[in-house]
């Protein structure tokens, strides 16, 4: 039932991904270091020297690390997909049943979001900060949440595991992109306060300003707070044939509505005058916060229905 | 102020987006020690443990509703005081919405360029003509057009993009609607719970119930009046390899009637797949062994012959107890046993444990059997899964005969009758819900969802074009554009729909993406 090779394969395609995440990580850093800093970028601008990020060192680097950093990014995803096809194929079924699948498909959400961003609005800079999250949760997946590919109980059985959970999963990595931008939110809009040229110039200055993580956080979550309510619905559809109720403030229940409640916040924090700004990203770090307890804390604290990560 | 004075004030305080944040962020932490201590609606007898494990501080819990907070008095007023805010909200902003889609678009503002999007351009046509084309292609574009013409010359004023607001109003008033579904469904539906032994049938009343949770307005006498028989029930478990003994598949084989003296219909319950009859579901939820014995009392007669229903004491290889009771026997017996599907030896070798959830090796053991009076006759209601033993004497039996296999006897001391075990068979958990919320419900969630995806994706957008006679003859356009939130690529695309190819001069760079925005100002 099980095919031990592929299922063998998926694992060394999963430390592949995470290998080649952690070179990504070291190529987005080379990039950053190896880029202007707002002052300098100014004094260009002030040159006649066209605004753009990248333009004017361009050709004086020896290696473009923000180029290589992304194409060893694509690899990585590449092989982080195939390991998750060849999970699936393995054990013939959808591979996201268990912890480990569960939280190995948002780290590929997490990286697919930061890609479109690359793709959409430039967010070169966040991929530094995404491959440390990315890395981290595929490295606890590996270490602490390893599940020997196989069967699922007939509870979860049913096509609503490719609707409920996989909204869930690109929900969940859309969050870890928004956390990461407004981490940075936070930091840039501190070292602005702290005045622009009072210490030697950091990493955060080399970054783009704290409107820029602000608009990305919020257009992160604003994607995915659809998501992730199609993803409580879904749900409750699903329990409503499984478990002969569509809501029964089962741990998990309880806490995607947290999750939801707290999102919510932000979404309205963010348009309300005494709330936006630094309170309205710490309303969205708490969210994740919550995010990440229904996802690991709820297993592991509370019984419930939800209780299929085989911890 | 007066009186009318403070509650207009508390009106606006409530309705405030600061109070209902502070709301919202109150209903996700009251919710939390919904998660922490077991529910009363979910699992009581998680409750009755904690009740006996943590007796002095259970009670104060109990009187802090932290068994029932989803039920609490306290989490009502949360989430009622944050829906009057929504309501106090939403309902005056669709008042006001209806009045903008009612009202014509604003006038085109004297000066373009302080708008966030602007452009200039020239053209031969007439002014009445590029407004008339102007126009022309606004509605093709689905926006709302007026003419105007002033001194300034001839202009027109659109607008579009009022399904966004309709949007965020419409899921506002879907998560109102969601809560009033679940309403209906406490206040008008029931849930009932029984076990169901192979062979065995029941019909949808009270009396059939082993837990019955009805709606504040159900009447009991109105239940679906459906019958259902247990034909078949089949567990299956993997067999080998690192998952043994999880489960593959549980399968209720039934025949039902709609209503009493009906057709017999055949249905397969599984799970994620209940049967619908007559608006209620019938689930499948848990499974179990029902052993068979034959009780001979010390008269020779047969006093007992039926299936009894163990209760898992866990769910992994189903180690099960139960308890027997035989009221026709003289004397009255009872028993207290254990049952493994597939009985083998502990770990340690001193016990006997379940070692596969599946009747490989199917085994009773009696932990203890009495005889005398089962106290059944005072009327009071007794457990079926307790013994009474107040007027019962202990039976005291050999070790070695307390271990029974398939077709095994146990013959009790001086007489007092014989326990036979003669097979077992499986039932089933079932539960019947009937739930009128339930459609309702869905509906408000996918109009919530629809509002929210309209909301986030729509934004309302003005534009304006005015056309006058410059100085050199031609006529010259100017283009604004306002956007609630961020800009569109939209604005640039009808700039480059209305310009003529031999537009003249072009004052401003006009391909440059829009930078600044502005928030459009009622």
């Amino acid at each position: 039932m099980v095919d031990a090779d592929l299922a063998g394969l998926s694992n060394n395609l999963v430390l592949g991904a995470v290998l080649l995440y952690v070179v990504a990580m070291f190529g987005y850093a080379a990039d950053l270091v190896a880029s202007p800093t707002r002052a300098e970028r100014r004094a260009l601008v002030g040159a006649g020297a066209p605004a753009s990020d990248e333009a004017p060192e361009e050709g004086k680097r020896r290696v473009d690390w923000g180029r290589f950093a992304v194409l060893i990014t694509c690899l990585g995803w590449l092989a982080h997909a195939a390991a998750m096809i060849a999970r699936g194929v393995a054990v013939e079924r959808w591979p996201w049943a268990n912890m480990y699948e569960f939280v190995v498909a948002i780290c590929l959400a997490a990286v697919t979001a930061y890609l479109v961003l690359l793709y959409k609005a430039k967010a070169r800079f966040l991929g530094a900060f995404v491959m440390v999250a990315v890395v981290i949760g595929l490295g606890a997946a590996t270490i602490w949440l390893y599940q020997e590919a196989g069967a699922v109980v007939p509870a979860l059985e049913s096509y609503w595991i490719a609707i409920h959970v996989s909204a869930a999963i690109i929900a969940s990595g859309g969050f870890t992109v928004g956390c990461v931008a407004s981490v940075l939110y936070l930091a840039a809009a501190r070292r602005e306060a702290a005045g622009p040229e009072k210490s030697k110039p950091g990493l955060l200055d080399r970054l783009p300003s704290a409107d820029v993580f602000d608009g990305l956080a919020y257009k992160s979550v604003m994607f995915v707070f659809p998501i992730w309510t199609f993803a409580i619905i879904a749900g409750a559809i699903w329990a409503d044939s499984a478990w002969g109720r569509y809501w029964g403030w089962d741990p998990k229940e309880t806490w995607s509505f947290i999750v939801f409640a707290i999102y919510a916040g932000y979404l309205h924090a963010r348009a309300t005058a005494g709330w936006k700004g630094k309170k309205a990203a710490a309303v969205s770090l708490v969210g994740y916060a919550a995010l990440l307890f229904n996802l690991v804390g709820v297993n592991i604290f509370f019984e419930g229905l939800h209780s299929y990560s085989g911890m | 102020m007066g009186l009318t004075g403070w509650l207009r004030w508390g009106w606006r305080q409530l309705t405030s987006m600061r109070t209902a944040l502070v709301l919202l962020f109150l209903v996700a932490l009251a919710s939390v020690p919904g998660s922490i201590f077991p529910q009363r609606g979910m699992s009581p007898e998680k409750v009755q443990e904690y009740f006996t494990n943590n007796p002095d501080l259970a009670v104060w819990l109990d009187r802090l509703s932290l068994f029932d907070v989803f039920a609490a008095p306290w989490f009502a007023a949360i989430y009622l005081l944050l829906f009057t805010s929504l309501a106090g909200c939403v309902v005056p902003r669709a008042w006001q919405l209806f009045q903008h889609v009612r009202a014509r678009p604003p006038k085109a503002p004297k000066r373009f360029g302080r708008l966030p999007q602007h452009a200039e351009f020239t053209s031969e046509a007439a002014p009445s003509e590029v407004v008339e084309a102007a126009r022309t292609a606004l509605r093709g574009r689905r926006f709302r057009t007026v003419v105007d013409s002033g001194a300034g010359g001839e202009s027109v004023a659109s607008e579009k993009g009022y399904l966004g607001e309709a949007g965020n109003l419409l899921f506002h008033l879907a998560l109102l609607a969601l809560l009033f579904a679940v309403g209906l469904g406490a206040l008008f539906g029931y849930r009932g719970n029984l076990l169901l032994t192979e062979g065995k049938g029941f019909s949808n009343s009270l009396a059939f119930y082993d837990e019955y949770q009805p709606g504040h307005f159900v009447d009991p006498e109105d239940l679906a009046p459906f019958q259902l028989t247990l034909d078949d029930f089949e567990a299956s478990f993997i067999s080998s390899g690192p998952q043994t003994g999880q489960p593959k598949g549980f399968s209720a084989k039934v025949t039902y009637q709609e209503e009493p003296g009906g057709e017999g219909k055949k249905y397969d319950i599984r799970v994620n797949h209940p049967l619908q009859v007559d608006g209620a579901k019938v689930y499948l939820l848990g499974h179990g062994y029902a052993p068979t014995f034959k009780i001979t009392d010390s008269e020779g007669n047969v006093a007992f012959d039926d299936a009894v229903q163990f209760l898992p004491r866990e769910t992994g290889n189903l180690t099960s107890e139960g308890v027997l009771k035989a009221p026709d026997a003289k004397p009255q017996l009872a028993f207290q046993m254990m049952f493994w599907p597939t009985a083998g030896a502990s770990g340690d070798g001193t016990a006997i444990v379940s070692t596969f959830p599946g009747p490989l090796n199917p085994t009773v053991a009696v932990m203890a059997a009495f005889k005398g009076d089962l106290n059944m006759d005072g009327g009071a209601p007794q457990s079926v899964f307790e013994i009474d033993s107040t007027k019962l004497e202990m039976v005291k039996l050999a070790e070695d005969a307390k271990v029974l296999k398939l077709g095994d006897k146990l013959e009790l001391p001086d007489g007092a009758g014989t326990l036979e075990f003669t097979g077992f068979k499986e039932y089933g958990a079932i539960t019947v819900t009937y739930d009128p919320g339930r459609v309702p419900a869905l509906v408000a969630g996918a109009l919530a969802i629809l509002g929210l995806v309209g909301s986030f994706m729509i934004r309302r957008r003005r534009v304006w074009v005015r056309a006058s006679v410059g100085k050199d003859g031609r006529t010259l356009v100017e283009v604004g554009g306002l956007t609630l939130g961020a800009a569109t690529a939209e604005f640039d695309e009808i700039v480059r729909e209305l310009r003529p190819d031999d537009d003249g001069r072009d004052t401003r760079p006009q391909d440059s993406e829009p930078v600044a925005t502005g928030p459009i100002k009622e």
